[in-house]
């Protein structure tokens, strides 16, 4: 056995485990126990329902397509901000921390502001046509801006370490420069990206604060899930309560379960290519 | 010299006394969201009341949400000595664990209610759509703003007023008033989550033709927005709301604060607590201070919602429980 570099761990991996059970565990537990009230049978009912398929549908679908975004424009803006030295590069920085800061209200209020048909933007996209604000759009924007910092704050440290050489390596032996990019920095970069993506799903998933203001509540139509919990808090159901709450847990688990499985696959691949 | 520390020590002993004579006392009222304003007056008018008459210093903490949410705080264990929420169903939670007598809403005068509102359309600056009576809400092109009544206990007085008038046309009945009161939910662009955010998104935004609303929300909208931005229209009939108050009986006993609790709840019927209801646009129950403010509150022809839905548990299971009418109403497909 190799000697390791600090000692007690023993005492460390003890903490870390009564944390875990304590901090994460212990309320998921609670969580589960509660839900058991509704039986199996009304968790079928509860599942089955049009209305509650609706919800998750928008939750997990617009969480899906919002993190996907996020991987793109996060690359995007985490290699600028790492590659190139401009002038504001660090207050371009700062800002990418926005959305982490704001209270998720605001950050709503904000959005709806902006996008109503009376609003900054709202205006002149009505007349397009395009109705962002009480849509399922909307929705979908106000998950695109939760998430956002997550992909690039991932993403920086990795792209800082990256070495230049692999590249003109790549391009001394004749490489395009897309091909550059798909082959070389791309596969380089997959785990990250991943994690980033896992990150803002599971973010987006959940989101309530922010989306609440933008979305229309309508059901059938722009209403998330988070909210029918809120429902049916609102008719002291407890049982229905939890056990939507663990059905949407058990989802964002199936999902970061495959993210976790596509970063071993990606990492496999990376070993074997290089 | 010795005179002055007589002095001194003499006005020392006056402290002293005063102190221990003089009680702290807290006091946590558990509220809901649009009673910020009200309380804050009442609170101040009470604990001065409270000193006059027993040398006590109270403190009155308060807490301020959404109804229902408010409630489920206190059946999980927030100490509040007295709540005053939007509607009966939500104290009726919290006696069904146990934390008072089911039959709270007889221990005080008027259902326990001190004072009531109503609930009535606020149009836009000349009301452009001619908004005059529930019929117009459902007329083509007409937008209706409403929180969801899921999620809102203020909604569900919206609701219920809407139902009673339907309810209340010649040849009205239970389907009558469900297939109104369903093309209404038609004409709701957005279903916010309470009172506050549809009244945001009607003044703000600028969506909707008609917000349906608290009376008080109506005119304190009206007031603080000021420049006659907003009309308020009184449909032909509607419904009382009314939001009542209770003392809640096992946390007093554990603070040992019921005397104090009690007088508190009273003293909303008192004819100071009745004046500051009616400053802060709620109807006042006492007929000598509602007549002083008779200006600020429109005649009205309303029900109550005894006469047309028994009580809230009733009201609850048949219309806003899962499955039940709201659910049927199929809004948004």
């Amino acid at each position: 056995m190799s000697k390791r570099v600090l000692p007690g761990f023993g005492i460390s991996l003890g903490v870390a485990l009564a944390y875990l059970g304590l901090i994460v565990l212990l309320p998921l537990a609670a969580l589960a126990w509660k839900a058991t009230g509704i039986g199996f049978e009304g968790l079928i009912r509860l599942l089955s329902a049009p209305r509650t398929l609706a919800a998750l549908r928008l939750s997990v679908g617009g969480a899906v397509v919002a993190a996907l975004i996020n991987v793109v424009i996060g690359l995007l803006v985490g290699w600028v901000l790492v590659r190139y030295r401009f002038p504001g590069r660090r207050l371009f920085d700062a800002l990418v921390d926005l959305p982490f800061a704001l209270p998720t209200a605001v950050a709503g209020i904000a959005l709806t502001t902006l996008y109503a048909p009376n609003g900054w933007l709202g205006q002149w996209l009505e007349p397009l046509g395009i109705k962002v604000a009480y849509t399922p759009l909307g929705v979908f924007v106000a998950m695109v801006f939760v998430g956002f910092p997550f992909v690039v704050r991932t993403l920086q440290p990795v792209l800082s370490s990256l070495e230049l050489d692999v590249e003109e390596a790549a391009e001394s032996l004749g490489a395009q420069r897309w091909q550059t990019f798909f082959r070389v920095i791309l596969p380089m970069l997959a785990p990250t990206l991943l994690t980033g993506f896992a990150l803002a799903l599971a973010r987006a998933v959940g989101e309530y604060g922010s989306v609440i203001f933008i979305a229309g509540n309508i059901p059938m139509h722009s209403e998330i899930a988070p909210l029918l919990i809120v429902q049916k808090l609102e008719q002291f159901d407890y049982a229905g309560a939890a056990a939507l709450g663990v059905a949407m847990l058990s989802i964002s688990f199936v999902l970061l379960v495959l993210v976790a499985f596509l970063q071993r696959w990606s990492h496999r691949w990376q070993e074997r290519a290089t | 010299m010795k005179k002055f520390i007589l002095v001194l020590l003499a006005a020392a002993g006056v402290v002293l006394t005063a102190a221990v004579a003089a009680k702290d006392v807290s006091l946590l009222n558990v509220s809901y969201d649009p009673t910020r304003e009200l309380y804050r007056q009442i609170n101040t008018a009470f604990a001065a009341q409270w000193k006059a008459q027993h040398s006590d210093n109270v403190t009155i903490q308060m807490s301020h949400g959404g109804s229902g949410k408010q409630a489920r705080s206190v059946v999980d264990g927030l100490s509040a000595d007295v709540v005053t929420l939007a509607l009966a169903y939500d104290i009726d939670a919290i006696a069904d664990h146990g934390l008072l007598a089911k039959d709270w809403q007889t221990k005080l005068p008027n259902n326990a209610t001190p004072y009531t509102s109503t609930i009535v359309f606020l149009v836009r600056k000349g009301n452009p759509k001619g908004i005059k009576d529930w019929a117009d809400l459902v007329r083509p092109g007409v937008q209706v703003v409403t929180p969801n009544p899921k999620s809102s206990g203020g909604a569900r007085w919206n609701f219920l007023a809407a139902w009673g008038y339907a309810l209340k046309q010649p040849g009205g009945s239970d389907a009558t008033a469900k297939a109104y009161v369903s093309e209404l939910f038609k004409h709701v662009p957005v279903l916010d989550t309470g009172a506050r955010g549809a009244t945001n998104t009607f003044v703000q935004r600028g969506i909707g033709d008609v917000l349906i609303a608290w009376e008080n929300e109506a005119l304190l909208a009206q007031r603080q927005l000021g420049n006659n931005a907003f009309e308020i229209v009184v449909p032909s009939v509607t419904i009382v709301a009314e939001p009542p108050v209770a003392v809640v009986d096992s946390n007093v006993d554990k603070h040992g604060t019921r005397a104090v609790a009690q007088a508190y709840v009273e003293f909303l019927y008192s004819p100071q607590g009745q004046d500051i209801a009616a400053k802060n646009f709620y109807r006042p129950r006492a007929s000598d201070v509602a007549a002083r403010y008779a200006s600020q509150f429109p005649v009205v022809h309303t029900f109550t919602l005894a006469e047309l839905f028994g009580d809230w548990r009733k009201a609850q299971a048949k219309f806003f429980n899962d499955g039940a009418v709201f659910d049927q109403l199929g809004v948004g497909s």
